[in-house]
């Protein structure tokens, strides 16, 4: 309780300094509105409805791509650590393509797909994929042989012991990748929804962009504020829990 | 099977027979003589302890009593049944306790009792915690290992060892890593234990008191090749105390074996 007040207090503080800052009238208004009027702005695309389906769109895509990525991801990684011949393919196109920045996919989605939700798709899985393989396969590289060892002299072999031993002991690098897959894949679906329009749905990188093109910085910024909280939420909801739960029982929380 | 077999039948103890094993790791350009021609007999119910410099292949040599590792010759049966595969009648304490930080101790020593097969979840439960009661850690069945001492976290390593009621409990210098005061209290422990619940035991340690305090025989193995060398029969009555003045007098015959085995010049064979 007592953390969650020093952060409302210190975004309180950010807040009255921009205020602060846009009164003393040192930056012209167009290039740095108040935080009143991007309020203002988020109000009334809230009210109607744009902001809502835009962050729907949005969401659902990161969701979708994001999900299918770490369906995808999570075994690969396992079969690069299981068998030399993957590691030494597939393993190594992983280890190439992760070190390209995700954004990168977006003119080839684009060709392939066309302005569809497949190219976004794509995009996202692309962000995400390889990570996760790079880092359940080097999570899986990382357990010490003792556990499986133990593990089989108390009967474990095969599937068993990969499902009930390898895994949970290279959770500690695997959760690690899915935020780094998380990261990659946000990044990149804000590049591609910024950079195309795709009928099928606005999302907040599209708003985004036609701040942009209207001159409308309380959008911009307003917008930014949004991209901001969810990525802060994503956090909170789905990598904290785990994030404690590794802590907890590895005995790595400081 | 019901409970009150599980936990108060023992398994009858397993007899292994270790003929003319030998075992070479080959890394490189580098060759390990680490076994060489080793026979062994250990009795049903015996407790057995191996000890030797450094290097000698006594853990190779439990590896390949655990069935983890195949000897390149020379047989190895426990009840005449030649060894080629871990299996539940013998369970394995390694060095480092190898507990599991993900799973609780509860998790950890259920780990080998969800294998084995003919148990309800309740049954399994319940001879977990009859183990845990049994190595004094009935407290602590929520607790992560992390949060362990290092006594404690042997100790639940030895309930787990235990658990599904194995013929042999093969043990690899399981307390090296403890103080002297703890080390005492689980000799008493596995002497208890070993004489309520009647497993073989083969003790591995550089500890030549431990051996002497705990074992039935002692073995002395050289290395390079690692062989055995000679064996000494501990028949004092138990439970013995390691501070006593006949196991002391056993102890310095042991180290005076050793040293004399040991001599600088077997470091450069090979
Ligand atoms: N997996 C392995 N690969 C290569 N060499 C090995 C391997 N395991 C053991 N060795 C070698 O075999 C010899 C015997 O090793 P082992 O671990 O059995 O010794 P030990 O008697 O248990 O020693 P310590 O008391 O230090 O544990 C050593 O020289 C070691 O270097
Ligand atoms: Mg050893």
């Amino acid at each position: 309780m007592k953390r969650a007040g020093l952060a409302a207090l210190f975004f309180a503080a950010l807040f009255v300094g921009w205020e602060l800052l846009y009164r003393s009238g040192f930056w012209s208004p167009v290039l740095l509105p108040s935080p009143l009027v991007v309020g203002r702005y988020l109000w009334e695309a809230t009210v109607d409805g744009s902001l809502l389906s835009a962050t729907l769109v949005t969401v659902k895509r990161l969701f979708l791509g994001y999900v299918f990525g770490l369906l995808l991801g999570l075994p690969l990684g396992l079969l690069t650590a299981r068998f030399r011949v993957l590691a030494d393919t597939l393993g190594l196109l992983a280890l190439g393509l992760q070190a390209l920045p995700s954004v990168c996919w977006v003119p080839l989605a684009l060709l392939w797909f066309g302005q569809t939700e497949a190219a976004m798709f794509f995009v996202v899985v692309m962000g995400t994929l390889w990570s996760v393989i790079i880092a359940t396969d080097n999570g899986v590289r990382n357990v010490p042989p003792i556990y499986a060892r133990a593990a089989r002299t108390m009967g474990s072999s095969g599937l068993h012991t990969w499902l009930w031993v390898i895994f949970p002991a290279a959770l500690p690098f695997i959760v690690a990748g899915m935020k780094q897959g998380w990261a990659f894949a946000w990044r990149s679906l804000m590049a591609a929804e910024i950079y195309v329009t795709i009928l099928s749905g606005f999302g907040l990188g599209h708003l985004l962009h036609y701040g942009r093109e209207l001159n409308a910085m309380e959008q911009v910024i307003g917008i930014m504020l949004v991209l901001l909280l969810i990525g802060l939420l994503a956090d909170k909801i789905f990598f904290s829990p785990w994030e404690r739960f590794l802590h907890r029982r590895w005995g790595t929380a400081k | 099977m019901s409970l009150a077999d599980e936990v108060s039948v023992e398994a009858p103890a397993a007899k292994l027979s270790i003929s003319g094993v030998s075992k070479r790791f080959v890394s490189g350009q580098r060759s390990v003589h680490a076994l060489d021609d080793v026979s062994l007999d250990v009795g049903e119910g015996e407790f057995v302890c191996l000890v030797g410099p450094s290097g000698c292949g006594k853990s190779t040599l439990l590896n390949l009593v655990a069935g983890l590792d195949l000897a390149d010759s020379g047989q190895i049966s426990a009840d005449g049944i030649p060894i080629n595969a871990p299996g539940r009648d013998r369970m394995v304490m390694f060095q480092e306790a190898a507990l599991f930080p993900w799973l609780d101790v509860l998790g950890n020593v259920m780990f080998g009792l969800r294998r084995k097969p003919g148990l309800t979840d309740a049954e399994r439960r319940e001879v977990a915690e009859f183990y845990l009661r049994l190595v004094g850690l009935e407290k602590f069945h929520h607790a992560f290992v992390h949060e362990l001492s290092g006594g404690m976290k042997q100790r639940v390593a030895l309930a787990r060892a235990l658990a599904p009621n194995p013929r042999v409990l093969l043990m690899d210098e399981p307390f090296g890593a403890l103080d002297a005061l703890t080390r005492e209290q689980l000799y008493g422990d596995i002497q208890r234990i070993w004489q309520q619940r009647k497993k073989t035991i083969v003790f591995v340690t550089h500890n030549v008191r431990e051996a002497a305090c705990l074992g039935d025989r002692v073995v002395l193995f050289s290395p390079h090749p690692g062989r055995i060398r000679e064996q000494f029969k501990i028949d004092l009555p138990r439970p013995r105390d390691i501070n006593s003045v006949e196991l002391a007098r056993h102890a310095t015959a042991i180290t005076a074996a050793l040293k004399n085995h040991v001599r600088p010049e077997a470091e450069v064979a090979e």
